[in-house]
């Protein structure tokens, strides 16, 4: 026999049916706050620096330091190799200096072939790794001062430009050098946007690329450069402004008439063919006097030459420094 | 608390967010290799989005006719006005060390701080203003004629932001686009309101 127990309390009588609902858009309001406080803050970290990326090089073997009387040595601290690899300003492959080195993850730089033709006796195309036996490697720490006002100490690993400039033996017609970097919009998607004219192209007076500051840097704490560094070659004028170092080279040759520069073509009037660091020539948007060293809270009082004056003042005597910007 | 209350306590808390995390990245040293310079950044853009924000409330009201949205604007661009005075004080702070005759050189020889300073000072009067007994005292009509130094503020901003960066234009453009298309969504409905309106008047 069935026996139905009548219910004797009902559910409404043990929660009170306004408390209930109350209960139920409490938990509605809760789960609101959770949900949009989550998406927003997913959409924040969206732009939000991702984590930086360890980039790992093949350790370059003989290095030994360059001799102090070329460089002047520098007691001031080196920056980091994780801010050196992460804070890239390279345009080929992201405008956003802390995206370069995820987007240039998993760049080959071999096989790679560096073309030297122009005013030279001995035109010649190099292989990379025919190229890096030319020099012994040199660890040389400078200064690098980038035009938007930051600044690093950095131990590059590479060696004179004058030594591969002897090699192809210069004609007396020749009077600048220009550079030129890897076009390939498929291996460096930034170079899809139409921002700047490519290939990036520089350029430097025959005397400045003859200087003994001025190297070709194929690594930076004793490892080859990371793709977001520039890799596999790299120029660096330590006394110039940062865009100068034109990165994956390809293209070296020597002329008779100063070359364009792309990031003058850009903007003539905010960057010139010398951009030598000046803390008195301003640039027409923002100051050069000061700078803010990676790493450092206060900014640093910005140096003539970068702090390289005693080596390279020479070459611009006699010369108006606002004027050739 | 009324359904108002708690849409804006979800919205107060949500515009609050961006700082929180850029505070426990700052304190787990997670903002890279010039956090000055990440959180200068990020204060100016969380200005220009919440005064895009603010401005587009109007916008939004009118076109899905939910009435209680007007009342999401205040606090907007009162959140504009927090993140505008966080971002002038990172330049202060980090750039010129509370230098004041740099920065008064600053303002002078470089119109992109200028314009920048300009947005700012344009949000001073509309955040000192935005009580509702300053909005009786001095009267609707006057008060909103006031208020609509927000557009000339916004247009600044993004200005300020165009001008400072080196080539690649296409952020601030898209700022400037949003913004266009908000100032221009007005003009229609000043001129042509049987096109914007329909909604409101059912709702």
């Amino acid at each position: 026999m069935l026996i139905k127990k009548p219910e004797d309390i009902k559910s409404n009588e043990i929660t009170d049916e306004s408390k209930y609902l109350n209960r139920r858009s409490f938990m509605q309001k809760a789960l609101l706050f959770a949900g949009t406080t989550t998406v927003t803050a997913f959409l924040y970290r969206k732009i939000n620096p991702r984590p930086p990326i360890i980039s790992k090089g093949d350790k370059i073997v003989g290095v030994r330091p360059a001799s102090a009387d070329v460089i002047p040595t520098i007691d001031e601290k080196q920056t980091p190799f994780v801010d050196i690899t992460n804070y890239n300003n390279f345009y080929e492959f992201s405008t956003n200096k802390r995206e370069v080195a995820e987007l240039a993850q998993g760049f080959v730089s071999r096989p790679w072939t560096v073309a030297v033709s122009g005013l030279i006796n001995k035109p010649k195309t190099f292989d990379i790794d025919d190229l890096l036996k030319l020099a012994p490697p040199e660890e040389r720490v400078y200064r690098m001062r980038c035009v938007e006002g930051w600044s690093m100490v950095i131990p590059w690993v590479g060696f004179p430009l004058a030594k591969l400039l002897k090699e192809v033996d210069p004609t007396s017609e020749a009077r600048y050098i220009s550079f030129e970097t890897l076009y390939d919009p498929k291996r460096m998607p930034g170079q899809g946007d139409n921002i700047l004219d490519w290939p990036y192209v520089e350029g430097l007076r025959l005397d400045e690329a003859m200087h003994p500051l001025t190297i070709l840097a194929t690594g930076l704490y004793g490892q080859s450069l990371p793709p977001q560094d520039g890799a596999p070659i790299r120029l660096v004028v330590p006394w110039k402004y940062g865009f100068k170092g034109i990165k994956s080279i390809v293209k070296i040759k020597l002329v008779d008439k100063q070359p364009q520069t792309t990031w003058n073509m850009a903007a003539p009037d905010e960057y010139g063919f010398y951009s030598n660091v000046n803390p008195n020539v301003d640039h027409p948007r923002w100051s050069q006097a000061t700078e803010t060293r990676i790493g450092e809270f206060s900014r640093r009082k910005t140096l003539m030459f970068n702090g390289y004056a005693d080596q390279v003042a020479y070459l611009y005597q006699g010369m108006d420094l606002r004027e050739n910007y | 608390m009324t359904e108002i209350r708690f849409n804006q306590s979800v919205v107060f808390v949500n515009s609050l967010v961006p700082l929180v995390l850029l505070g426990w990245d700052g304190y787990h040293k997670k903002l890279g290799a010039n956090p000055l310079e990440y959180i200068t950044h990020t204060t100016g853009i969380l200005t220009l989005l919440f005064l895009l924000l603010t401005l587009a409330i109007t916008p939004a009201r009118k076109i899905t006719g939910i009435p209680w949205l007007i009342r999401l604007r205040r606090m907007l661009g009162l959140y504009a006005f927090f993140y505008g005075a966080l971002h002038l004080i990172c330049y202060m702070w980090f750039d010129k060390s509370f230098a004041i005759v740099a920065i008064g050189k600053d303002i002078l020889v470089r119109p992109f701080i200028a314009i920048g300073m300009t947005s700012f000072f344009l949000m001073v009067p509309l955040a000192i203003t935005s009580t509702n007994k300053m909005l009786k005292r001095i009267g609707g009509k006057r008060w909103q004629k006031l208020h609509r130094l927000v557009y000339l503020s916004a247009a600044a901003g993004v200005l300020h932001y165009w001008m400072l960066v080196k080539a690649d234009t296409r952020i601030p453009l898209a700022f400037g686009f949003v913004l266009a298309l908000l100032l221009g969504y007005r003009i229609i409905d000043k001129y042509f309101p049987d096109l914007t309106q329909k909604r409101t008047a059912r709702a």
